[in-house]
């Protein structure tokens, strides 16, 4: 597989070599196009390096949608994802200029209890349990249908977004919307808004942690989404100075580092004590809430920022679309947020007010469509 | 180097071999999803038809578009289409008259050129279905049948999709 980090290192060897051969053309922008396979086992946009820009959108069926429609809808969602992703227009495009470069962009779907019920089909997700520490706001919670929509350009999201809304506003009522960036730079872990490396520790093998791979065959190599929107509260957090941000979380702000380590993926040392005897990382230290010691239960988390706007008085509306993928919810993601929930000193700063949660089926292959194993 | 370029490039090798194979047809794998209903070609003449689709509509009139492909070395013409869905269609273009664009019954049909395309879209050529009986819902798929001048008749199914131009006024009785 050729990534596009290769193809960017042989552009620039290229542009190096040719420095006295001023024929030799620069890469036009086709020819830098970042594409991301459609097709295959797995649907893109989880294991996929996260794109710079990402719109989560949650639809409710209409009244009336069952099987027979539900599956309209997924083929035409297919289709267009199919075509827009390889940098070809939707079919009946009215902007197909705009499909031209691709960025990356992944187009992904996830299906909520209420279209498992919609369809007959046993869910094999369920709403979160309740935490003490929510302020969960229905208008960011739900949703019968997910689309992930993620890429390089903010362009291309809101073609690729438009065009899906299209085809799904017959069969459905946009739930919400919710816009996330990340900050560019590939290969190194995104910082959030309240400045912290966000995303350092996640699963290695997605074949043990991530994809499912019991139970029934319509979601094998598939796997469950979580998706939680955490709201900041950067006006208080102005007031924590460095000292106690790094506390708080228990690494360091500048490179990440554990505050027993050095580098950022240096493994936290939760035993070591300080000279007075208390821990270095402390007990509420929001890693030490969230650490998780056997890989193969890890969530692949895949965070996005959002900041939606200010206030009169410069309040900030901010935080973090917390989006994770995991085989097994109960198993992976509960047991992560009731610790978080009962004591991580971040809790004073962050509230999830919304919460949504979805099975992703597999990939499928080209003549297939997402969620053929389910409802086919 | 393994540009876009080169990838396009080889979508539309795969999509004119299949047109010459006689078989089913797609521009690319994803023309191929069952949303995209599969495009057939019609065998002796070496025509296909490619990204297929019909506007949808509760009742009366709609419109089919897509775009024709000629793999032979002979120029074909299209000179009517029938499908289930409405007992009269015709074949459009669209033209200005008196300071606006309508669309009138097209004479002597759809020409597609030799080793050429022609395509049928909204606000040009089009395959006019003047009365439908039954809904074209979004996704469905719907079948047609182009009768093609001294050849065989090229079928296909199109996928309805909800769209909201192709609106032209019709401009009844040209002759």
């Amino acid at each position: 597989m050729i990534s596009r980090r290769g193809l960017l290192a042989g552009g620039a060897a290229t542009a190096a070599g040719a420095f006295t051969r001023r024929e030799t053309p620069p890469p036009t922008h086709a020819e830098r196009a970042r594409v991301e396979p459609f097709h295959g086992p797995h649907q893109a946009g989880v294991a996929t390096a996260p794109q710079v820009h990402a719109v989560f959108v949650g639809f409710d069926l209409r009244k009336g949608v069952r099987r027979e429609a539900a599956v309209r809808l997924l083929q035409l969602l297919t289709d267009d994802a199919a075509r827009l992703t390889q940098g070809r227009p939707a079919l009946a495009d009215t902007e197909p200029e705009l499909a031209a470069d691709p960025a990356g962009l992944t187009i992904t779907f996830g299906f909520g209890e209420g279209l498992f019920e919609a369809v007959e089909v046993d869910s094999p997700v369920r709403p979160l349990p309740a935490f003490e520490t929510d302020k969960l706001d229905k208008r960011w919670s739900g949703g019968d249908l997910l689309v992930q929509v993620c890429a390089d350009d903010g362009l291309t999201v809101a073609h690729a977004v438009r065009m899906i809304v299209k085809d799904a506003r017959s069969f459905t009522r946009v739930r919400w919307t919710q816009r996330g960036f990340r900050g560019g730079a590939g290969g190194e872990t995104q910082r959030n808004l309240m400045g912290q490396v966000d995303g350092t520790v996640n699963p290695t093998d997605l074949d043990k942690a991530v994809w499912i791979g019991q139970g029934p065959a319509g979601m094998r190599g598939g796997t469950t989404m979580v998706l939680r929107r955490i709201r900041m509260r950067l006006g208080t957090w102005d007031a924590v100075d460095r000292v106690a941000r790094e506390f708080t979380i228990g690494r360091r702000l500048d490179t990440g580092a554990p505050l027993t380590g050095r580098a950022e993926r240096d493994e936290p040392d939760f035993d070591r004590k300080n000279h007075l005897g208390f821990p270095v990382i402390s007990e509420y230290a929001h890693i030490r809430r969230a650490h998780v010691a056997d890989p193969a239960q890890r969530i692949l988390r895949r965070p996005y920022n959002y900041d939606e706007g200010l206030t009169e008085d410069g309040e900030s509306d901010s935080g973090l679309l917390f989006a994770s993928y995991q085989a097994d919810i109960d198993r992976q993601f509960v047991p992560v947020q009731r610790r978080l929930a009962e004591g991580d000193l971040l809790n004073e700063w962050v509230t999830a007010i919304g919460s949504a949660v979805f099975a992703i089926p597999p990939g499928c292959a080209p003549g297939g469509w997402i969620g053929e194993g389910l409802l086919g | 180097m393994f540009s876009r370029h080169a990838l396009m490039l080889a979508a539309t090798v795969v999509a004119l071999a299949g047109c010459g194979g006689g078989s089913t047809t797609a521009s690319a794998p994803a023309a191929t999803t069952a949303a995209a209903a599969a495009p057939s070609s019609s065998a002796a003449a070496g025509l296909s038809i490619a990204d297929p689709w019909v506007k949808t509509v509760k009742k009366g009139m709609t419109a089919a578009f897509g775009t024709l492909v000629n793999n032979g070395d002979t120029d074909v013409t299209i000179v009517s289409g029938t499908s289930p869905l409405s007992p009269t269609i015709e074949l459009h273009e669209v033209v200005e008259s008196g300071g606006k664009m309508v669309m009138r019954p097209k004479e002597g049909g759809f020409v597609v050129p030799a080793r050429g395309t022609h395509e049928l879209q909204p606000g040009g050529d089009h395959i006019m279905l003047m009365g439908v009986t039954e809904e074209v819902k979004p996704g469905a798929k719907v079948p047609f049948t182009l009768q093609v001048k001294g050849g065989q008749p090229l079928e296909f199914s199109a996928v309805g999709k909800d769209f909201a131009g192709g609106e032209e006024d019709y401009q009844p009785g040209h002759e």
